[in-house]
């Protein structure tokens, strides 16, 4: 029965992950950028949310009112005025910048925070659990959590699919010149992808800090945790990355079943699995 | 004569250190379309990418109306109603036929064509409205291309070697329907390889010969001599 609760907890787990990859698939997708920074912005939002929650007096769950239209709104400043300078054809200028980026994040927040861990308190919601008969328990924070992960990949995929928004993200991602003949705006559209990007990192990061403690130093390995599931998901698709977040969640919980020292070897382990036979990851996204 | 919508003054256009084009003036009046006839390399592509805003130029260099619109992006260009069918149809790949045509409307323009009487144009794309534009024949891609461009009821529309790569029997039925599609007030600039062809729905033509313009004139005042010297500069 351990077994069976490892691979539950791992589902749910993945569900994070999943929250910490779209925004990350979701602006490769559209202008083929790769931020590193994207751990860090998660980080940032989880302060957000403890500042807004500590001077408000707010449920972390609320203050994500207020948390997402400000990262979004700062994705898109960000966009406009820094990042779409760094696109171009060569592939380097935007992860140099996005790495000097998270640089300046995890100072910035050292500098204001302090290196103390920080958690953001939930009340009741953080030990709350529904019993599944057999002894298992699912807490139903982490169901919420991956509730909010198939959720928001529900709505991108909605976005991206059925409304004018998202065909202007395929056209631009397609063949940008062309786009631009459209009267589509490259810069608005890279902006407002953004924004998508960075209220989906909102979410994902008053999860997290509900979820664990963290500090300023923790973004890269979010990172990281991101990069695997959209890697094990195959680019491009979104649904695929809530796969490969569910894949890396179930490898780290039955490695920590196995061994605890073992939970994020296992992890990797399985995200190198699928690189080696599987390079463009299990779902990639079937076009030219 | 009416002032012409369009008018290139002077205009140089460079690849970074590259010279593609050298002075070139052109002017087009509205209602007539124009040939624009020339060599590989002979600067065509690069003149139309300028008229699109695709190619940065000096703001007076390209006049719309007579306002000057050379450093304007591509999308405010398409904006005030320059259109384009780009050499090689480039489709989105990612877009089915039917959002490839609902792409190009989406500047809001409003006019005579939409989805509807696109379909009305080239029945064909109807029956193939929800396929992704990269499963169509060459053929029938260029038919998207063209619906695309004529989406945003465009004023001046310019068609980018439409015949290039295209069986024979096709590039007549798309040049059939061109009258119809430049009937209704619009302009059109025509680029073509195929002179025969591009002439034969022409009212004026301009030959490219290495970045410059080597003849203009109507069709009917120029004769074959004036156009082969012009075209390979002997």
């Amino acid at each position: 029965m351990d077994w069976v609760n490892a691979v539950l907890q791992g589902v749910l787990l993945g569900g994070l992950y999943a929250l910490f990859a779209a925004g990350l698939s979701l602006i490769f997708g559209v202008m083929r950028l790769v931020n590193i920074a994207h751990g860090d912005f998660i980080v940032l939002a989880a302060f957000l949310g403890l500042v807004v929650t500590t001077t408000l007096g707010m449920h972390p769950l609320a203050a994500l009112a207020i948390v997402v239209p400000f990262m979004a709104l700062l994705g898109y400043v960000l966009q406009r005025c820094i990042l779409n300078q760094t696109l171009g054809n060569d592939i380097l200028p935007p992860l140099l910048v996005t790495f000097g980026l998270s640089v300046i994040i995890q100072n910035g927040l050292l500098e204001i925070f302090t290196a103390n861990p920080q958690k953001l308190s939930a009340g009741a919601l953080e030990t709350a659990s529904i019993p599944l008969g057999g002894g298992l328990n699912a807490g139903v924070l982490p169901i919420l959590t991956f509730a909010a992960a198939v959720a928001i990949i529900a709505f991108l995929q909605w976005i991206f699919y059925r409304t004018s928004l998202g065909r202007a993200f395929r056209a631009v991602s397609d063949n940008q010149d062309i786009a631009q003949l459209m009267g589509l705006n490259k810069s608005h559209i890279f902006g407002l992808a953004m924004a998508l990007s960075m209220a989906v990192i909102a979410i994902a990061g008053i999860f997290l800090a509900v979820r664990t403690s963290f500090d300023p130093s923790v973004g890269p390995a979010r990172l990281i945790f991101g990069f695997e599931a959209v890697i094990i998901g195959g680019l491009g698709n979104l649904w695929g990355t809530l796969i490969g977040g569910i894949i890396l969640g179930v490898s780290q919980n039955i490695g920590a079943q196995i061994n605890p020292g073992w939970q994020l070897l296992a992890g990797h382990i399985a995200f190198l699995i699928v690189l080696a036979v599987r390079p463009r990851g299990l779902f990639p996204r079937v076009d030219g | 004569m009416a002032d012409p919508i369009l008018k290139i003054q002077n205009l140089d256009a460079y690849y970074g250190d590259f010279q593609a084009l050298f002075g070139v003036n052109c002017e087009v009046n509205k209602g007539e379309i124009i040939a624009i006839i020339g060599a590989n390399g002979a600067g065509k592509t690069t003149l139309m990418r300028a008229i699109t805003g695709l190619l940065k130029s000096d703001p007076d260099m390209v006049q719309w109306h007579g306002s000057p619109v050379g450093a304007l992006r591509a999308d405010q260009v398409a904006r005030l109603g320059i259109a384009m069918v780009p050499e090689g149809r480039q489709l989105f790949p990612s877009l089915s036929v039917e959002e490839n045509l609902k792409i190009g409307g989406q500047v809001g323009r409003s006019g005579a064509w939409s989805v509807e009487t696109v379909f009305e144009l080239f029945p064909i794309l109807k029956e193939r409205r929800n396929v992704p534009s990269t499963s169509l024949s060459g053929g029938q891609q260029q038919m998207v291309a063209i619906g695309r461009a004529l989406m945003s009821n465009p004023d001046l529309l310019l068609f980018d070697e439409i015949s290039l790569g295209l069986a024979p029997i096709i590039i007549k039925t798309i040049y059939d329907a061109l009258p119809n599609i430049v009937g209704d007030g619009m302009t059109g600039i025509i680029v073509e390889q195929d002179i025969a062809k591009a002439l034969s729905v022409s009212d004026r033509v301009y030959c490219l010969q290495e970045g410059r313009v080597s003849l203009e004139g109507s069709v009917k005042s120029i004769s074959r001599e004036d156009i082969s010297h012009a075209y390979f500069g002997v």
